[in-house]
């Protein structure tokens, strides 16, 4: 039985590694974050991230094994991130768990990103109804995904241009708030007026009926940060907490009517949020404010099973692998890997 | 050369990118430069369209380097994340423009130096009313010098929203 499985994680700036039982039984989990390194840079920088990830990736797997009191001959395979991300990052990750693999004589597992961030409410809530809404929001994506069975996804919407995680460490870098943007954002907004200001909510309406179908549940945070930079350009004395908190309050209005849209349209029996954008304090406020008042039970996963870990790509790949077996060792590094569909 | 063109919407903007589409070839390099919110992205997915992808051009902010299929392989990249100008050569710049892609690089001028061979730059910047921009052409190297009175007569028809003529 295959139950004990090594993840890997190095999509982008984090190096991670755990190890979970049948997707639920986290043994350890073990993230070593490179925020500090890239902050002078106001964002992750692929060369950085590529050393760093060479750098951490042997004592993070390493403590990973100790903690959970697991060594290679307990452990039944090894999945890893092969995309999407940063190629030089991922790189490493795939390199090193097929390694293991071989030397281990186990199934390597080949997991894409987007559905081990699908995957993290699960590690935390085995026991989620299916259909299921998931909303995933990151530096690098925002979409909503029907979620039918185990490994069957629908693809509902995603951003048309900027990527919600991507619009707030781009708001906050042009404030002068540093990186990365959305704890900073969120913290200030706590001391401003999210109603000081009514910047725009793209492609959100009162009826979604009127929205075209390939629009309904897509976003667009493209027209919010020049709003924004806009703002501030022509009222540079403008209370800064007002800004962070008026802005947080358009995205978070965008993606929470879209999520109730998603939930209504599909009769989906719950909810669920993924991403590092999911940590945002008040998105998980009004997510579970909107879910409760649409009568589907609501999923947040915590903190750090938001952001990127190792645990939820442990998790998928251990579905994964229940479902369709071992991948093959040539498998590569895809950093425009899509979400695998059901067409 | 250089000439300017003014726009007051997002979608006169991909108009006058959709022009731009008409004179572009394979093996062209186009900086785009500008502030925050000037249009990189959306002069991008106005081109792209005209060039007939299909699929959205999304910001390459997060994945650096995206790459679309159309008429010509349409490249998009950002460099708004490279802290040093060694990483450009980690972009691989010169095997992507090769000949049967057009590639567009977003904050492309803080590597201008390290750019293979010509290019034509597109500097977008913001004007008085929210939506209104400068667009301003100007070709470095004999690439795009050759399509110097073409450039100048699509600034000349202006940013009125109108279709490009086929």
């Amino acid at each position: 039985m295959t139950d004990v499985i090594l993840g890997i994680e190095t999509s982008c700036d984090e190096t991670a590694a755990a190890v979970v039982e049948r997707a639920q039984l986290v043994r350890s989990s073990v993230v070593s974050s490179q925020v500090e390194r890239h902050a002078p840079f106001g964002g992750v920088v692929p060369e950085i991230a590529g050393r760093a990830h060479v750098e951490d990736l042997v004592p993070v797997v390493a403590e990973a094994l100790v903690s959970a009191g697991a060594d290679g001959a307990d452990l039944d395979a090894v999945a890893a991130t092969t995309g999407p991300g940063l190629a030089g990052s991922l790189l490493i990750g795939v390199s090193a768990a097929k390694a293991l693999s071989l030397v281990w004589g186990v199934p390597f597992v080949s997991v894409n990103h987007l559905e081990a961030h699908l995957y993290a409410s699960f590690v935390e809530e085995p026991d989620l109804e299916l259909p299921l809404v998931v909303l995933l929001v990151s530096g690098g994506h925002t979409m909503l995904v029907l979620m039918e069975d185990h490994c069957r996804y629908r693809l509902l919407g995603s951003t048309l241009d900027d990527a919600a995680g991507e619009a707030f460490d781009k708001v906050a870098r042009y404030l002068g708030l540093g990186y990365p943007g959305g704890p900073v954002i969120d913290r200030l907004a706590g001391d401003g007026d999210p109603t000081a200001f009514a910047y725009p909510r793209s492609l959100v309406q009162e009826n979604p009926d009127t929205l075209p179908d390939d629009r309904r549940f897509a976003f667009s945070f493209s027209g919010l940060k020049t709003a924004v930079v806009n703002h501030v350009r022509n009222e540079p004395d403008v209370p800064t907490a007002d800004v962070a908190a008026s802005f947080q309050e358009a995205v978070v209005d965008a993606l929470v009517t879209k999520a109730r849209w998603a939930v209504e349209a599909t009769g989906a029996r719950g909810a669920c949020l993924g991403g590092g954008v999911a940590a945002n304090s008040r998105l998980r406020e009004a997510f579970l404010d909107e879910c409760e008042s649409l009568g589907v039970r609501a999923f947040l996963p915590s903190r750090s099973m938001c952001t990127d870990n190792a645990a939820m790509v442990a998790a998928a790949g251990w579905w994964r692998l229940s479902m369709f077996g071992p991948s093959p060792l040539d498998t590569g590094a895809d950093p425009n890997q899509g979400l695998p569909l059901i067409s | 050369m250089s000439a300017a063109v003014r726009t007051d919407s997002a979608a006169a903007t991909q108009v006058v990118a959709a022009r731009l589409a008409t004179l572009v070839r394979s093996g062209d390099l186009i900086v785009l430069c500008g502030d925050l919110g000037a249009g990189k992205t959306t002069f991008t997915q106005g081109l792209g369209e005209a060039l007939g992808v299909t699929t959205p051009v999304t910001s390459p902010t997060f994945t650096i380097a995206n790459r679309y299929e159309g008429s010509l392989v349409v490249n998009h990249l950002d460099v708004y994340r490279l802290g040093h100008i060694d990483e450009v050569a980690d972009l691989g710049l010169p095997e992507l423009v090769d000949d049967r892609a057009v590639t567009l690089v977003e904050w492309g001028d803080a590597i201008a130096g390290a750019l293979p061979g010509g290019y034509l730059e597109v500097r977008l910047q913001l004007g008085d009313g929210p939506d209104d921009r400068t667009i301003e052409f100007r070709t470095v190297g004999p690439e795009w010098q050759a399509r110097a009175v073409s450039l100048e007569a699509l600034a000349s028809a202006g940013g009125d929203g109108e279709e490009p003529g086929c």
